[in-house]
Order: C-alpha cells, then structure tokens, then sequence
C-alpha cells in the first residue's frame, strides 16, 4: 500500500531524510526505531504532509497514488493516519465539532451526506469505549488540559474514528505509565486486520511487548541502515544503539 | 466642520421646529463648542486608525425635515432569535418608531419612546438626564448635541425589572448618503435590571451614511444594565459612536460592542463609577475583512473603593482591515481594593492586516489589583495541521480556530439564548453568510464577503 522510494527531506535547509526506501503492505506491523536525531519523527511528519518540511527528493505512493501530491486532509481521506507525537491542544474547539468536522469532511470527500446528530453520537460512543476515553472529555476543548496519557488515548480513538489504511504511532508510549500503554496498546491491536498496516515509531522495545512487529527497521542519520524481524528490537535494547552506529561509520568509512 | 456649522447656522429654525423645546436648549452651547474644537484627526492619541474629519468630510444630507423616508420593517419585521422574545423598536436613520406590539405587558412606569417625544411629555426626567452624563467639550458629541433631532430615551423605574430584553433594530436607508445623529438617554432606577439589543443595519449598500451617535447611560443604585450592540452594516457605512455611563452604588454594568460588518466604525466607551461595589464589563469583538476598519476606545474611572471592572476586547483582521484598540483604565487616590483587568488579543490572518493596541493602566493607589495586556498573533499552525492531518480541510480549519478565538467573548454574554444566536452569527459571519433575522426586510446577510 506503501512505497517510498529514496526520500529526501529538510527543514529550514537542513537535510534530514537522505534516502528512505521501505515497502507496507496490508495487514503489516512495522516499527521504526533509532537514536535520537535520526529523523523518526521527520518521515512521519513528511508522510503526512506537515508543511514545515521540504521534500527535496524520491517519491511516495499510496495505494499507486503519488501521496507527496495531496494535501494533508487528502492523505487523511485517503487512509493515512499520525498519531502525534505531541498532540496539539486547541482551545475553543471542542472535541465534538473537531470530530464532527472530521467525519463529515471525509464523508464529502467520498460524497457521502454528513452524518446525523443521533448517528454521530452513537459512533462517538463506540469508539470511546476502545480506549476507555471517558465522556467528559468529549465536552471539552481538544486536548485541552488532558493529561499526557489521555492525549495518547484521544489519538487512538480519533483512529478508530477514522478507521485509517494506515496508522504512523509517533512514539505513542513516550509520557505513558504502564496502565495507559496497555489501553492505548490494546485500543491499537482491536483496531488492527488484515486490510490495515502500522508503522510504530519508537525508541524503546517495551511498545512492542505490546504491539507485535513484522519487521523492524533502524533509522540512522536520514537513511534506514538495518532491517530485521521482532527479534532485531529485542538486540537494540540489549545493545543500545552504538554497534549499529559504529557498524555505519565503518561502512561510510570503507566506501571512500 | 463648517459645514456643519454652516448647516446648523442656514438651518437652525427647522432644526429646532422637529424637535423638541428642551433639546433645542442644548444646541447654543454646542455651537460654540463646534466652532472652537476641532475633531481628532488620525494619528492623534488614541486616533491611531480611525480620522474623524475625514469620516465627517463627505457632503451628507441630514433628514432636518424629519421627512418619511420609507423603510418597511414595522410590518414585515420578525427576529429570528430563537427563545429570545423583545420588545421591539426601530430606529430609521434618526427615527424612533415603535413596532406593533412593542410595550405590550411591559410593567407599569417603564418609558421606552422617541427622545424627542419624551422630552416634551416628561421635561423634567428628560432634563435631569439629558446631556449631563456625556462631557460638553468634545466635538463628536457637541456635533451630536447640535445637529440631534431624535433619539431614544429608556427609563426603567426603581425596583422595575425587565424579563424581556429591548430590542432596537436600527435601519439606515436613502437614496442619497446621510448622517443620522442618533441620541440615546438610558435610565435605571435604583434595582431595576433590564437588557439591550441593538443592531445596526444598512438597508442601501451602495450609499454612504455616517451615524454619528452619542448614548447617555445612568446607572442607579443597584442598578443592573446589559448592552450588547451588534453592528452588521455595509462598507459604506462609518459609525462614530460614543456611550458615556454613570454608576451609582452597586450598580452593574455590560457592554458588548460586536462589529460583523461594517466600514469605518469608532466606538468610545466612557465609564464613570461613582460608587462602591460596582461591576463594570466592557466587551467587544470585531471581525473585519476587506477595507474595514474598528477602532474602540475605552476609558474607566474608578473614583470610589472595592469596584470591579473587566474588559475583554478580541478582533479578527483579514485582507486589509484594520484595528484599534486603546483603553484606559483610571484608579484614583482612595479608590482601595480595586479590581481592574484589561485585555486585548488580535488576529492577523493575513500579511496586510493591521492593528494597533494601547491598554493602559493609570493607579494612584497601593491597594488594587489590576492587570493589563495584548496579544497579536497568527493562527496557531500547529493546531492547524493537526486539523489538517484528521482530514479538515485547511479553510475549515481556519474557521474552526478563528471561532474559537472568539469563544470567551461570547461567554461573557448574560443571556443564553442570545450568546447561543451570537456563537450562530459569528459562525456566519465566518463562513461568509450572514442571515442576523431571516425574516429581516433588511436582508442585511446580502454580499457579505467570505473572511
């Protein structure tokens, strides 16, 4: 459903990304990690269009669509989520006409009606239940004053809300006690089939205790430098990151 | 201003002849006053947008004659306020018309009539009132005095409490552009409580008018008064109004100044709080596009102790509009335990929009609380591509945040249904379709721009 090939990307001039190739398929877990810098959190924001970035280079497509081409919102109605790293806060908006404005534009976009008062309501019940996101929270501002676990678990359930092709999880354990992991976790495995596909972005194997990869891939300096099954995380956390980096310089080192 | 005052001088006898013995009183005084102080001109202080001469300069017709200059909405007229049942009024151009079933059920002793009328059926409430409260050195106001034929005067008795809210609708139209001198005197007594709607219409969008208003507002002790004063015009409408309260011991006092539509608009808020325990909310929003400008002015004497006052003041520029706000807030020797906030918080959503802010706090004393502040600002980005990455679209978006930005100005709205139609006509108002009363004759919500 994914291909990226050779991506290229700076912010403010800088180059971050410097050749990302990587392939999703349907009904695929892959993680991403990698030391701080490596630009993680770059390919996400890349992916999704966040205009602070420039891609400079390569191309992306979606289901054989160019992906690189669309708007954000477009990429969205297309089936690509971010759970965000940061959640924004944005006062004054309320969750439910923040969700309703959601819904409904995807709907117009597949020229479909807006969906009724009782209609909404009832799907916004549903999918609360999921991550156990307390009712209260739907009269409030979005993420306004929401602690850090109940902003991870707002993401999720705009996912399920969605019901994405593909979900980024931008380093959706970091802030998270053990309890909000395994909701948020959890909330993230029911949402899983065979159609979807989900790349998790993170620093720490612990995630993946809950979240089962495919493949696991390590990102250096702008370029993904290793491969591997579940088995290549559980490594990183023994090992740190230090080997691969060396193993990097060598290699950069031997090309000359 | 000489023509004005060549106006007054050719037209003085039928000035007078319309209107009434006690305000034709006034005028000699405010003669004198016109020849001698010129209007501020922009780039004066606190003039930082809005030019006075210049917004006096066209050659506008003044109705001296009082002539019937048809406008059909008594008949036809019906708010769309939801819940929110008025007692309804008009003023067209400079005219007070009652609507049909204004005043029906309406408790005994409470005057709401034309300022002309009044003043001959009730000289003496008039008089004690009239043209005390607003000060007599100020061109905008002594022009107002001088040229004034009509007005509206409220009286609420002691001890009268209004359920249902006034509300005046007032209509410019003509064929050819116009000055209306709109004159309002709004009295409470001692614990009456009432509420204000007006809003101010343009019927021909293609004619200039100028209201050049002067509101007169008396607060009596334990006096409640809500204002909330929506202008939705034209673009070639200018408004220089000035409201100019007294309040008496715990009197409490709202002003709402809500500019949706408008061309060159300056509003002056003046307050005087005379006694203790008074609470004093001074509010306004603007959201301008295109060419236009708002400009509010602010000024709070706190002459006495243990008084509260807040003032909240947000505006939204787009294309390139522009704003003013400049405010002032006065705590005098002896005026302990004061409570004094001020706040203004703009939005440029473009690189051509301009405003100018100016919040300040004059103390001459120790024991206050006061805190003054402005913010200018663009659209959160951030927040935008989070909307933007859940699929809304990026104008959506905008919409959404520029709402937002709004909220807390409508929150200080006391009255639900109308904070409710407020947050509808904001929402309106941003997505370019602007309908205040469906049923309005006015069809104000006519080629309204998209911000």
């Amino acid at each position: 459903m994914l291909e990226i090939k050779n991506l290229h990307a700076t912010i403010e001039g800088k180059e971050i990304l410097k050749g990302i190739n990587l392939v999703v398929r349907p009904g695929e877990v892959h993680a991403i990690m990698g030391p701080n810098g490596s630009g993680k959190s770059t390919l996400s924001a890349v992916l999704t269009g966040n205009p602070a970035y420039t891609v400079t280079g390569g191309e992306v497509t979606f289901y054989g669509k160019d992906l690189l081409a669309m708007s954000p919102e477009d990429r969205s109605h297309e089936g690509l989520f971010l759970s965000f790293q940061y959640p924004v806060e944005i006062p004054g908006v309320s969750m439910v006409n923040f969700m309703r404005a959601a819904i409904n534009e995807k709907r117009k976009y597949f020229g479909k009606e807006p969906l009724s008062a009782t209609e909404f309501l009832k799907l916004m019940r549903e999918k609360r239940a999921i991550v156990e996101l307390d009712n209260k929270l739907a009269s409030r501002s979005v993420n306004e004053g929401f602690s850090g676990g109940e902003k991870k678990r707002n993401e999720i359930f705009q996912m399920a809300v969605l019901e994405p092709k593909l979900s980024i999880l931008d380093e959706t354990d970091s802030g998270l006690d053990i309890d909000a992991l395994r909701i948020v976790a959890g909330g993230v495995n029911k949402l899983k089939t065979e159609n979807n596909a989900t790349i998790v972005i993170t620093h720490y194997q612990r995630l993946l205790d809950y979240i089962k990869p495919d493949f696991v891939h390590v990102l250096y300096k702008g370029k993904i430098v290793m491969t591997g099954g579940p088995e290549l995380a559980l490594t990183l956390e023994e090992k740190g990151y230090d080997w691969i980096k060396q193993a990097e310089e060598q290699r950069i080192e031997n090309g000359k | 201003m000489r023509q004005y005052i060549d106006f007054y001088n050719s037209q003085r006898d039928n000035i007078s002849a319309h209107s009434s013995q006690l305000m034709n009183s006034h005028r000699a005084e405010a003669l004198e006053v016109v020849e001698r102080v010129p209007l501020p001109r922009k780039g004066s202080e606190n003039y930082e947008v809005s030019d006075l001469p210049a917004m006096f300069a066209p050659d506008f017709g003044i109705n001296v004659n009082r002539v019937d200059i048809p406008i059909d909405v008594a008949d036809t007229f019906r708010c769309d306020v939801p819940n929110l049942s008025t007692h309804i009024y008009f003023l067209l151009n400079d005219a007070f018309r009652a609507g049909k079933s204004s005043g029906v059920s309406m408790p005994s002793g409470v005057i709401v009539d034309s300022l002309c009328r009044a003043s001959q059926l009730y000289p003496d409430l008039v008089g004690q009132y009239y043209n005390t409260i607003a000060p007599h050195d100020n061109a905008q106001v002594a022009l107002n005095t001088l040229l004034a034929q009509d007005g509206v005067f409220v009286y609420i008795p002691d001890g009268v409490v209004l359920d249902k809210p006034l509300q005046f609708v007032n209509i410019f139209n003509s064929a050819k552009p116009l000055m209306g001198n709109r004159r309002w005197l709004i009295v409470m007594g001692r614990d009456s409580n009432a509420r204000l709607l007006l809003c101010d219409h343009t019927q021909n969008k293609e004619c200039e008018f100028l209201n050049n208003q002067v509101m007169e507002v008396v607060l009596g002790e334990n006096a409640t008064l809500d204002i909330y004063d929506i202008e939705e015009s034209s673009s070639l409408t200018g408004r220089v109004s000035s409201l100019w309260a007294r309040q008496a011991t715990g009197s409490n006092l709202l002003v709402n100044g809500i500019t949706l539509v408008n061309g060159t608009t300056r509003n002056d808020m003046s307050v005087d709080i005379v006694g203790e325990h008074c609470e004093t909310h001074l509010l306004g929003m603007a959201i301008c596009n295109e060419h236009q400008v708002i400009d509010n002015h602010t000024f709070i004497a706190h002459n006495t102790p243990r008084c509260t006052s807040n003032e909240l003041f947000k505006y939204v520029l787009d294309d390139e509009a522009r704003g003013a706000f400049t405010g002032k807030i006065l705590v005098k020797k002896g005026a302990d335990k004061v409570e004094a906030y001020q706040s203004n918080k703009n939005v440029l959503a473009s690189e051509l929009a301009k405003v100018h802010t100016k919040p300040q706090l004059e103390i001459y004393n120790d024991d206050v609380r006061c805190s003054h502040g402005a913010t200018v600002g663009q659209l959160d980005k951030n927040a935008l591509f989070y909307m933007q990455a859940r699929g809304i679209s990026l104008s959506e978006a905008r919409m959404l945040l520029m709402q937002a930005f709004m909220s807390d100005v409508i929150a200080e709205v006391r009255l639900e249904s109308l904070r409710d139609r407020l947050r509808h006509l904001v929402e309106k108002r941003f997505y370019g379709q602007l309908a205040l009363c469906r049923d309005c004759a006015a069809s104000c919500h006519d080629k309204i721009n998209h911000i």
